[in-house]
């Protein structure tokens, strides 16, 4: 069941860092070493040692690697409740500003910034808002600057939609071809999508809101402190911050800057520095 | 590298809540034992199902949170829509990645990653479901010298899973519900 060993995992990631620069090393190891087990059999490598000669000196086989030991599923509306917190409580705040900065961390494909971007455009302040999506892996932001998703999804989101306060016809925002939906390129004309690895690279703007989901669940304490503390650097006074439905400010430094919005929501916002 | 707590993890789906509730007033307080539940359940039913199990039990209780430490005497519930591993250093970890036999949590990812660490420390159990989830995993549990239990097919409200992992092979023991909790009970006690 498990190919790689957990020693061999902490060689694999060691090379990663010294040959390329990615450090994997304060990721969660059990997910990890699942990603790597899984890959290693997908590859049909016969052995560790050729897996690791592979890893250590075929760049291009590292961004496939990158790819696929980080887990890219998403959903668009993911956790409606969510995305009515933002609706109520955070947007009418934002729209006090002239102009509005908000970065996803962690964006994956691009189902949450479609998501974020609809709400705005309802709120009517897309004109005057930037979006930035960022992720470490290029190959889905690619796939998120088309804004092209499984038209099969397309009723499960219409429903998260409404369940997040949604009042338009969904469907409104996309265009079917084939098996295909195609959102509005209305919607992301204001959004910028760059990698971005939250490990090794710093923050590059300030912001009212920062949403990354799901991500830090992949992290361990001391990574997750490193990032929240960039958060919380990249984060204006008074601006939120909305986490996974898992995951929490508790426990971690930066928590006595914060206060959360809503006992059961993810949001927290900056009140002091 | 072997935990040094001994762990039970319980694995269900379609017809074993009745199950667990007729199991949990049966452990003893304190016990000496973490225990994990994944459920195959809608994500809806979150908090409802902490007070339904905590209105059996005087042992703890509570929903899995990011890098919770597993703790005896608790019961830790995998949360909807996650899958739940289990960290070398006794922490917890949620996991959004694909589905697994359909379901998330998959019960398989659980108890192969308990099976990897807890080795002989470890007892699975697996209850009523229209799945085969969680028969990979018990195998996975067999093969690192855990101890394999399953609800009797015969009595299961749904068959399938039970039965898959009777013909699999590899069961230690066959419970009936009533025996649920005393065995857990008594495994505890020998593995402290
Ligand atoms: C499970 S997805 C979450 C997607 C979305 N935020 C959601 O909640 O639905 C996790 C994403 O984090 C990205 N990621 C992992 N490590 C990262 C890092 N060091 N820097 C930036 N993004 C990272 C992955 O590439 C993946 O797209």
């Amino acid at each position: 069941m498990n190919a790689v060993k957990e020693e061999e995992i902490g060689v694999l990631l060691n090379d990663m860092l010294e040959c390329y620069g990615y450090d994997f090393t304060d990721y969660s190891l059990a997910s990890m070493q699942r990603r790597i087990n899984r890959l290693f059999s997908m590859d049909r490598f016969p052995s560790f040692a050729e897996f690791r000669y592979r890893v250590r000196n075929d760049p291009a086989y590292i961004q496939h690697f990158v790819e696929e030991i980080t887990v890219n599923v998403t959903e668009m509306f993911r956790d409606p409740s969510f995305y009515l917190a933002l609706r109520k409580q955070v947007l009418p705040m934002l729209a006090t500003y002239p102009f509005i900065r908000i970065w996803h961390a962690g964006c994956s494909t691009g189902e949450e910034v479609y998501s974020m971007a609809i709400l705005l455009q309802e709120a009517n302040l897309l004109h005057k808002s930037v979006i930035y999506a960022t992720d470490i892996n290029t190959a889905v932001l690619e796939k998120a600057r088309k804004g092209i998703f499984p038209i099969a999804n397309m009723q499960q989101y219409s429903q998260n939609y409404i369940a997040s306060g949604g009042q338009h016809d969904f469907s409104a925002y996309y265009s079917a071809k084939y098996d295909y939906a195609k959102f509005n390129e209305s919607l992301c004309r204001k959004v910028i999508f760059a990698p971005h690895n939250l490990v090794t690279d710093g923050s590059f703007n300030e912001f009212q809101l920062i949403i990354c989901r799901n991500v830090l669940i992949y992290f361990n304490k001391d990574l997750q402190d490193k990032v929240l503390k960039l958060f919380s650097e990249s984060l204006e006074q008074l601006g939120y911050l909305g986490l996974g439905s898992k995951e929490t400010l508790k426990f971690t430094a930066e928590v006595h800057k914060f206060r959360q919005i809503d006992k059961r929501e993810k949001i927290w916002r900056k009140v002091s520095i | 590298m072997m935990n040094p707590l001994s762990l039970v993890v319980i694995g269900g789906s379609a017809g074993s809540l009745e199950v667990l509730l007729q199991m949990l007033p049966g452990l003893d307080v304190p016990l000496a034992v973490a225990i994990i539940i994944v459920l195959h359940r809608k994500s809806y039913a979150d908090s409802v199902l902490i007070d339904l199990f905590s209105s059996r039990t005087r042992l703890l209780v509570k929903e899995v949170e990011e890098k919770d430490l597993l703790q005896p005497g608790t019961i830790y519930l995998a949360p909807p829509d996650y899958h739940l591993l289990l960290e070398s250093n006794g922490s917890l970890s949620l996991d959004y990645s694909e589905k697994i036999n359909f379901s998330r949590p998959s019960i398989d990812v659980t108890f192969s990653s308990a099976a990897r660490l807890y080795g002989p420390r470890l007892l699975a159990i697996l209850l009523s479901g229209a799945n085969a989830d969680g028969v990979l995993g018990l195998h996975h549990v067999h093969k690192m010298g855990g101890m394999v239990a399953v609800q009797d097919p015969n009595s299961a409200e749904v068959r399938y899973m039970p039965q898959q992992a009777v013909e699999q092979g590899g069961v230690d023991k066959i419970l009936q519900v009533k025996e649920i909790a005393p065995f857990i009970n008594k495994f505890a006690a020998v593995t402290r």
